[in-house]
């Protein structure tokens, strides 16, 4: 993770609201998330209502209000994606993990979200994993990648929906 | 280098370049576009650099990492010249011998050579491929041209030299009367004719004006933006800034998906290059014209590839549009008279403004005119980005270029344009990639998003995925949009589960109507178009999941069962062991048994089932 400060990212666009996007973008990619003390930084910084910030990076889909996992699993959702069993996929990352998409597992170590599209489309399903791209995703597959991310000694546990 | 002053000093500059390469003998290209890298063309490249300079031939062979050549499914992909030999799915081991052989000796490597699937023949040359043959790559032959990150390239290539041309000696009335005459309409989705937007953007009151480059490819297996703009940043910008002075403008943006983070990368770069050469910043080639382009990243809402939402995103707000009724050409961003136009339609223009307007003309039909970029996918064998002449039958591009079904199974449909696009089924392949043709009969050429879909493919479940998609979407703003897309899911939702009624049909139709009719903006009124278009040809379909609780293709979970072929099974015992849910029972050497109430539907025994025994119906 780069350690761009607060500071750093304000700098130059003060009083710009005009901005407001690619600061939020600055922050979210140097913390992972948008903590609420950016948010009021970014306000003060811009000169925009706390309100409005929070309503910007609650529309975009590119800032999240929270961490993700120290693995994040993105599943490619495209329509390419979606014929070849996207769908498939998904469902048995978050049974795997027993947590909801966008959502983290209590021990930290997973988290999975989707996306409408990486645009890798031809060579799908995709699966992004911590910056790595699998192609051509099958259930069985995506079963083992995420079985060879745990750390040795937990044990799988397969949630199923009553 | 310093900076250029004149159209002059660059017709030097790119004189002095080509003389500089005159002592390369050979090229490699390596396409590091986002299928390529996907499939570790980064270490591909990494390993021929290497072996080039072991071998001592970094002096005279050029190894150039360009942007996506279009062939995705067979990366990473690798062209040399002379000979347009062209090796497909190449892995870094494979770098000794094509330096050592082709490189050196011109040898060519059997084995890395492409196999017709058809005629079991290999192709030695690109040409000879019926997946490049077929096609008319007019911008994307142009990515191997060029080192994306290089603008030496791109001016070695001739690049910029029409725009000093146009600075130089064009009057932007005649650059609007070109554009005009060629034809162009705009490639993002609306086919809006080009040359129209910029006469009146031209035309509207105002000394500050603005143009912008619409790159937010928000469209779910849709990636010719991404193509364009990652492997050509400089043409785009080159389109821009004939654009911008065509209209008047001295500010552009490009509004880039940040899920792309080459085309972001590498239209910083571009940017940058140019602020040097002075190809950008004031009294750009020693001109009166003074213009200057800023990057900005998308926040990843599809919405906001409708003009005026991207213009509030822009600003620093929420992407939400605003009616239309006076346009953006007059009253664009922060209210000034804005031309915005999609990656592709911008790469259009140094070529028409180059070639003249008749050349471009020349392709295509009578209402759309050169050729079109469309991303392939789906259940083909050859997937990719595709250009064809407008006018080009849908039947080449899916079984000529495409290659056919992808397991054999016989293709049904084609959903072509996206969200806002419809499912068109194999009886109307004979039709022509054309913008009014698709028009009238329910769906659209859109931004160019191909998906193909076969027997395995539900209908009413692309319905439901684009009604999910687009409810996710949906601003809010509007009423219709936001309630019509969401009781549309849920009709559909009923009947993908078995709780749907014939009755539900009717409404369904006359909702998606309504929505289509009333909605504020080019999404919400699209936004009924796989719901009518499925409906229009796949009827049927839907009627099996009402009447007999069938799903045929295999897809909605609630009515599927899965089974064991006992015809295929050998007793193998794999899916046994894969199988989490403990579901399948059986003796080694004995076809297994699915446990019904055990089975999760989960398909992981299908995915890993090697002789094809999994049955789902």
């Amino acid at each position: 993770m780069m350690s761009q400060t607060l500071d750093q990212i304000l700098e130059g666009r003060r009083s710009q609201p005009n901005q407001l996007i690619e600061v939020l973008q600055d922050v979210q990619e140097n913390y992972g998330y948008i903590p609420e003390e950016a948010m009021r930084a970014a306000a003060e910084g811009l000169g925009v209502p706390l309100m409005e910030v929070y309503r910007v990076v609650s529309f975009y889909k590119a800032f999240k209000l929270q961490p993700c996992g120290k693995n994040n699993l993105i599943m490619c959702m495209g329509t390419a994606c979606h014929v070849r069993g996207a769908h498939l996929l998904l469902e048995q990352a978050v049974g795997q993990f027993g947590v909801s998409p966008g959502e983290v597992t209590p021990d930290g170590l997973f988290s999975v979200e989707h996306v409408n599209c990486l645009g890798a489309c031809a060579l799908g399903p995709i699966v992004r994993e911590n910056g790595s791209y699998h192609h051509h995703m099958t259930p069985g597959k995506l079963r083992k990648l995420i079985e060879g991310l745990r750390p040795h000694g937990t044990e799988e546990i397969q949630h199923v929906k009553a | 280098m310093s900076r250029l002053n004149s159209y002059r000093e660059l017709e030097h500059l790119c004189k002095r370049l080509c003389e500089e390469r005159q002592n390369i003998t050979t090229t490699v290209m390596a396409c590091d576009g986002p299928g390529c890298q996907a499939s570790e063309s980064r270490a591909v490249i990494a390993a021929i650099r290497n072996e080039l300079s072991q071998q001592g031939l970094d002096g005279t062979v050029r190894l150039r990492a360009t942007g996506c050549h279009g062939f995705c499914e067979q990366g990473p992909i690798v062209v040399i010249e002379p000979g347009n030999i062209f090796y497909c799915h190449v892995a870094p081991d494979d770098a000794f011998e094509i330096v050592y052989q082709t490189v050196a000796k011109g040898e060519v490597i059997e084995r890395l050579l492409y196999t017709d699937p058809v005629s079991g023949e290999k192709a030695r040359t690109e040409s000879e491929i019926p997946f490049y043959s077929r096609q008319d790559q007019q911008l994307l032959s142009l990515n191997r041209l060029v080192d994306p990150c290089s603008i030496e390239d791109y001016i070695a290539a001739g690049g910029y030299s029409t725009l000093a041309r146009v600075l130089d000696r064009v009057a932007p009335d005649e650059i609007i009367r070109e554009i005009k005459a060629s034809g162009l309409r705009g490639r993002g989705g609306g086919g809006f004719p080009t040359g129209r937007k910029w006469a009146e953007c031209r035309e509207a009151p105002g000394d500050e004006k603005y143009v912008i480059c619409n790159a937010d490819e928000g469209d779910p297996g849709a990636y010719m933006d991404r193509g364009v703009l990652e492997g050509n940043p400089h043409l785009v910008l080159e389109g821009m800034m004939i654009g911008a002075w065509a209209v008047g403008a001295r500010k552009g943006y490009i509004y880039v998906r940040n899920e792309y983070p080459l085309a972001v990368t590498h239209s910083r770069i571009a940017v940058e290059q140019m602020r040097e050469l002075g190809l950008l910043g004031d009294n750009i080639l020693g001109t009166s014209f003074s213009f200057d382009v800023d990057i900005a990243r998308g926040g990843g809402a599809f919405v906001c590839g409708e003009s005026t939402a991207l213009m509030a995103s822009l600003e620093g707000g929420v992407g939400e549009p605003r009616p239309k009724d006076v346009h953006t050409v007059v009253d664009g961003l922060y209210h000034k008279p804005t031309t915005l136009n999609n990656v592709e339609t911008w790469a259009n223009v140094p070529a028409i403004i180059q070639n003249g307007s008749a050349w471009f003309a020349s392709k295509g039909t009578k209402g759309s005119k050169g050729t079109k970029i469309l991303a392939l996918t789906g259940r083909i064998k050859n997937t990719g980005l595709v250009e064809v002449a407008m006018g080009t039958p849908i039947s080449t591009v899916v079984f000529d270029i495409g290659g056919g079904a992808l397991n054999g199974n016989p293709i049904k449909a084609v959903q072509i344009g996206g969200p806002s696009g419809g499912c068109l089924p194999v009886s109307k392949f004979d039709l022509p990639v054309d913008f009014d043709v698709l028009y009238e009969i329910g769906s659209m050429v859109g931004s160019g998003g191909m998906v193909v879909m076969d027997e395995e493919s539900c209908m009413v479940d692309v319905a439901k995925y684009f009604l999910a998609f687009l409810q996710d979407e949906s601003c809010g703003k509007c009423v219709p949009c936001r309630l019509g897309i969401d009781r549309m899911l849920e009709i559909i939702t009923d009947i993908t589960e078995g709780r749907g009624t014939l009755k539900q049909l009717d409404l369904l139709e006359e909702l998606a109507e309504t929505v289509a009719e009333t909605a504020l903006c080019g999404l919400g009124k699209t936004a009924p178009n796989p719901v009518l278009s499925t409906l229009r040809y796949f009827r049927p379909e839907y009627e099996a999941h009402i009447k007999d609780k069938k799903c045929l293709a295999g897809v909605c979970k609630a009515l599927i069962t899965y089974s064991i072929d006992p015809e295929k099974c050998n007793g193998c015992g794999v899916c046994i062991r894969e199988c989490v849910h403990g579901a399948i029972t059986g003796e080694k050497k004995q076809t297994h048994v699915i446990d019904d109430g055990l089975c999760q539907k989960c398909g992981i025994c299908q995915s890993e089932c090697k002789f094809d025994a999994i049955r789902v119906v």
